[in-house]
């Protein structure tokens, strides 16, 4: 998808020059000795199988719980989030942001395309795009709304703008009627797009 | 720079759309250009401000027409020749034509797990004192350099609150020119939405932006 257009067709004829150019490119540079083709491949599998929301899910799930933790993640997200095992690139400064009954939070990268990896994974299409990064801070409600999101008359917004190295994670408020849910069934509420701020947890039985 | 990555505020680019079941890599291409990025960048012959530059310095027309990683690839071509790791030719042709250059450090199979989880932080120790407080009302300068900043266009000339000092970092508009990285205070700043776009915007609603100190001054 071009960065500039909300159409998610590519153009077959710049696609395969680009698969060509790449493909060109990794054997030069293995070829010259500056990469080693096997890192390649756990760069890739790490990102593709093993980092992904799922570890953000985990962290929400623990502050819903446990009110030390949430204190903790709070004051000090690199070091809440660290203890449960996740440190990293594009997570080295972490700071987590609570929604609350009066204010909703929501995160964005307009100058490129930041994100905290460790707790995230890598970012949607959408999360990179020109549409999302133009509008989120002009026009958040507007976007929420592309998401079928609706904030309640009086809510305020927070938009998050990561123009440094600090990385922002959502807590989306804990859905009603949870309060015998624990900690495993909590994070299968907690979607992606919940912690990016363009998405509410779900509410339990409504399964996507 | 003032370049097309510059996006917040911008209009005209339609909806967003989300993909439903959204693969992490959009094709094996992708995959590739995504992990020589990462392995390249690691052999230490730029920084990510340097990175960065790369690709929001491509032209407008270019960078808006492009995909993410089509960007990403368009950047690193252009490094790898700005630091003579490869020959245009060598590009062209994939066969190694010259004599590899020097590199720092080439990012083997084993260590990438280490690597990853290590990160590289951006904090940094600064002997002066940060100039501003929580609660201190500021201006975000008027700037328009040609080269590297994170400072968006939508917030230059406007004035905002110091929510909090998020510690000293290494400064972007310093690194990305090869100048050192003069560690500079970096502050989370509210600005209201009325104040950046007018009014017609809850006055509750917050945009918050990372800045560091020399991007602001007293209100």
């Amino acid at each position: 998808m071009k960065l500039g257009s909300s159409d998610h067709n590519h153009d077959h004829s710049e696609l395969s020059d680009t698969e060509l150019r790449i493909r060109t490119l990794e054997s030069l540079l293995a070829e010259k000795g500056y990469i080693d083709p096997a890192a390649l491949d756990i760069l890739v599998d790490t990102y593709e199988t093993r980092v992904g929301p799922r570890n953000g899910a985990k962290i929400v799930a623990k502050a819903w719980t446990d009110p030390a933790f949430r204190k903790w993640l709070l004051d000090d997200a690199t070091a809440a989030i660290a203890s449960l095992g996740f440190t990293g690139r594009q997570g080295e400064h972490m700071v987590a942001v609570e929604n609350t009954a009066g204010l909703h939070n929501m995160v964005v990268c307009t100058l490129c395309s930041c994100y905290p990896w460790p707790v995230l994974g890598l970012p949607p299409v959408w999360y990179k795009s020109a549409p999302y990064r133009s509008r989120a801070v002009i026009d958040p409600r507007g976007v929420l709304a592309d998401f079928g999101v609706v904030l309640p008359e009086g809510k305020s917004i927070r938009v998050w703008d990561s123009t440094a190295e600090i990385r922002y994670l959502v807590i989306p408020e804990r859905p009603a009627g949870t309060g015998e849910m624990d900690e495993t069934a909590l994070a299968e509420l907690v979607t992606r797009d919940s912690m990016i701020g363009t998405g509410l947890a779900l509410a339990p039985g409504s399964f996507k | 720079m003032n370049g097309a990555a510059d996006l917040g505020g911008m209009m005209g680019f339609g909806p967003v759309m989300p993909e439903s079941g959204e693969p992490v890599f959009h094709g094996d291409w992708e995959r590739r250009v995504f992990a020589v990025t990462l392995a390249m960048g690691f052999t230490g012959s730029w920084n990510i401000d340097q990175s960065r530059f790369a690709r929001e310095s491509l032209p407008p027309a270019q960078y808006l027409s492009s995909s993410y990683y089509q960007i990403w690839l368009a950047g690193l071509e252009k490094l790898l020749l700005e630091r003579g790791l490869v020959t245009a030719a060598e590009l062209e042709n994939g066969k190694a034509g010259s004599a590899s250059a020097e590199v720092k450090r080439v990012l083997n199979a084993g260590d990438v797990g280490a690597v990853l989880a290590a990160g590289g932080p951006a904090e940094r120790r600064r002997s002066e004192p940060a100039r501003y407080s929580a609660g201190d009302r500021v201006v975000a300068r008027n700037i328009h350099p040609q080269t590297h900043t994170r400072l968006p266009r939508y917030l230059r000339g406007h004035a905002g609150v110091i929510h909090a000092i998020r510690g000293a970092h290494v400064f972007p508009d310093s690194n990305a020119q090869g100048l050192g990285e003069d560690p500079q205070w970096l502050y989370s700043v509210a600005f209201s939405a009325r104040e950046l776009w007018g009014t017609g915007y809850p006055d509750t609603d917050r945009i918050f932006a990372d800045c560091w100190e020399p991007y602001l001054e007293r209100a």
